[in-house]
């Protein structure tokens, strides 16, 4: 990647993510009678809730150049493991749930040494992380896990009223609270500055002496935490454990981003960008529903045709790199 | 085995060069499918140590019948894909649509064939709504045309290979969900059954079909300069086309001819459960596939590749399966120990690890 040209091409995708939002909210105001309400745009939140800190987390994985397919098991491994602790240990919520964020991270940590220290590809490593973590859900038990514990039906059931007739779950404030974490480590920090620095060129990074390796574990670490802490809000969404919950989720993550504007490439791309292309998945499904007509299966079709679309646009502004090369992800 | 035979034949050279811990044994154990056939034959071992059984082999009803015929028998759908799967990897690609793509050819087939009860001359026969060949054409077509895309979208508009795949993953699956309503399509015609259950001279068709594929992809390949320049595509994409491979038509072709292993695999499958079901149909496929490629030692990151070994590999999955089966373990293991066996392959394929693991292995002794 040439660096000059990043500055030029960092605006483009996410222009594009933004225009297209706005033309969807307009289209669905305009056709269905309901739809341009307070509420159904609070919903969109609140059912996206796990993949909007998911995504984060894939954020910053896409820009160093990699992938993670590990975070829907670890999704799933979270519920699993926080229902069977609370529901068959008796564990309190409050040790839980830190112990499986913990448990994210250091799942995610693993996974990151494994493509720093040994230069494994990031795909075979969480597609491997993604096998071991389903495997591990099935290991607890193979049958659903409902959850009754007090502590967690509370903050599943509580409400933040935000004014009359519209409210939003606690879920979504803390993956607003995350996302906006997100937004600071990305721009704000030095550990953000490495992530576009390794994604841009990771032999230049190790050149001007960023800790590289450090960095990407760093990454990955930061991705297996946001999947954890996604699969405590899909826990408090679901109110329960299951080997099945997220299947497919880490797809629906990657879609988010990329549709968001983020260069699957690396180095280009805003974690705001991420919002917008999970409000957009999320607008999909509402659109959908409102419509009626169309069965649920179309949802998979848009989402693949959208992320067709937004690929082509990111290879018509990367006009410095040769087309049609075969390249491993 | 074939290199110790070779040096057996031929006379005694003098090769001072060489050091001599490398004998004609350690050089046999670098011919690329020595480990791929070590793994499966410990794997059998313990199946065989559990299950008394395994060896043996009945001929029933014109049939042959065992173990060891199941586990091939089972195989050939995974061993079709991971053929396939083989020549977009060696170009350096991947294939993460395959399972979606059994998925629709399943769709395709059960839809126009679906099988009428109908009463002919007192006796109830089934009626497909087309003629079987055309039904199965169209699966394999329609599975072609979704692995073509794929070969566009990466020659021509040169999305990475994961990307492409994954549009057509999740397109694909909805597309199957949308043709089978998001039910499971029974069918009804008994000639189809064949592909997926018979026997043709006692041998399980679906491992006929699969051992044709592999035949017909082997003559291809070391006959012609195809094998040749998909390696240089492989190893090189831009020197390849410099050099006058027509890397882009090659790339398409070989993303199609994935389809259509998938397609052909797709078929089998739903001939052996009766039925097409978009939601379940080849679900985690892409990932089977992409580990029996790379167990049987073709290289992920392009070039070299082996479809012996890639037989090696399906048949290795699954022997791990039944062998976990045997064991008597919740089968949900399964998952696990794959996910533990893929990182093993990685790391043996791993250049910095093998390269730290000889330096602990000979700390002192300069090499």
């Amino acid at each position: 990647m040439n660096g000059l040209k990043m500055k030029g091409l960092r605006i483009p995708p996410v222009v594009a993510s933004v225009l297209l939002l706005l033309a969807m909210v307009t289209f669905g105001s305009i056709m269905y009678t309901g739809f341009f309400s307070a509420q159904v745009f609070l919903n969109l939140l609140i059912d996206n809730a796990f993949l909007l800190v998911v995504a984060v987390g894939m954020t910053f994985v896409i820009l160093t150049g990699g992938i993670d397919l590990s975070v829907g098991s670890v999704v799933a491994l979270t519920t699993m493991v926080s229902a069977a602790l609370v529901e068959h240990r008796h564990w309190s919520a409050s040790v839980v749930i830190p112990l499986v964020l913990a448990g994210g991270a250091v799942f995610g940590a693993v996974q990151g040494w494994l493509v720093a220290r040994f230069r494994l590809q990031p795909f075979l490593v969480t597609l491997a992380g993604m096998f071991l973590a389903r495997g591990l859900c099935y290991l607890i038990s193979i049958d659903s896990i409902s959850i009754t514990d007090p502590t967690f039906t509370a903050i599943a059931q509580a409400k933040v009223v935000l004014f009359e007739g519209a409210s939003i779950s606690v879920g979504s404030v803390i993956a607003l609270v995350a996302f906006a974490i997100g937004v600071f480590v990305a721009h704000g920090t030095a550990f953000g500055r490495n992530v576009y620095a390794i994604g841009g060129s990771e032999h230049s990074t190790l050149l001007m002496g960023l800790p590289v390796a450090r960095t990407l574990v760093g990454v990955y670490a930061l991705s297996g935490f946001c999947s954890a802490l996604g699969g405590v809000l899909f826990t408090f969404y679901m109110l329960s454990g299951y080997g099945l919950h997220a299947t497919g989720l880490e797809l629906d993550a990657i879609a988010a981003v990329v549709i968001g504007g983020t260069l699957l490439a690396g180095g280009v791309g805003l974690v705001a960008g991420t919002l917008c292309g999970v409000l957009m998945l999320g607008l999909i499904q509402t659109l959908i529903t409102f419509d009626g007509s169309l069965s649920a299966w179309w949802t998979k079709i848009v989402i693949g045709a959208l992320l067709l679309a937004f690929c082509l646009l990111q290879r018509l502004t990367q006009r410095n790199q040769p087309g049609g090369e075969p390249a491993m992800a | 085995m074939t290199t110790a035979h070779e040096m057996n034949a031929s006379p005694p050279r003098p090769a001072p060069q060489l050091p001599p811990r490398d004998s004609r044994w350690v050089r046999a154990g670098r011919h690329p499918l020595v480990w791929p056939l070590v793994t499966l034959a410990l794997i059998l071992a313990v199946n065989a140590s559990l299950n008394p059984g395994l060896w043996h082999l009945e001929w029933r009803d014109g049939h042959l019948y065992g173990s060891l015929v199941d586990i091939v028998n089972r195989a050939a759908p995974l061993a079709i894909v991971a053929l396939g799967l083989t020549l977009v990897i060696a170009t350096r690609g991947i294939d993460i649509s395959v399972g979606a793509v059994v998925a629709i050819s399943g769709a395709v087939a059960a839809l126009m064939i679906g099988g009428d009860l109908k009463i002919v001359d007192g006796q109830a026969v089934h009626i497909s709504h087309w003629p079987l060949s055309v039904a199965l054409l169209a699966a394999l077509v329609a599975a072609a045309a979704c692995g073509a895309w794929n070969g566009l979208l990466v020659a021509r508009a040169g999305l990475q290979p994961i990307i492409a795949t994954l549009i057509m993953m999740l397109a694909g699956r909805g597309a199957a969900q949308l043709l089978t309503g998001g039910q499971i399509i029974t069918i009804y015609y008994p000639p189809y059954f064949v592909i997926g259950n018979g026997f043709f001279l006692g041998v399980p068709v679906a491992a006929l079909v699969a051992l044709a594929v592999w035949l017909g992809m082997t003559l291809l390949l070391d006959r012609s300069a195809l094998g040749l320049f998909i390696q240089a595509i492989g190893i090189n994409p831009r020197a390849a086309r410099v050099a006058g491979v027509r890397a882009r038509t090659i790339t398409i072709c070989v993303y199609a001819f994935c389809g259509l292993c998938a397609g052909v695999a797709g078929l089998i499958v739903s001939s052996n459960v009766k039925s097409a079901d978009g939601n379940n149909a080849g679900v985690l496929m892409e990932l089977d596939a992409i580990l029996a490629v790379t167990v049987g030692g073709t290289l992920l990151t392009g070039g070299r590749f082996t479809l012996a070994g890639t037989v090696i590999g399906a048949l290795i999955i699954q022997t791990l399966t039944s062998t976990i089966y045997a064991i008597g373990v919740p089968p949900e293991i399964n998952l696990v120990v794959k996910a533990v066996v893929v990182f093993a392959v990685m790391l043996l394929q791993s250049p910095e690890f093998r390269r730290q693991v000889r330096a602990l292995a000979f700390r002192g002794a300069p090499r």
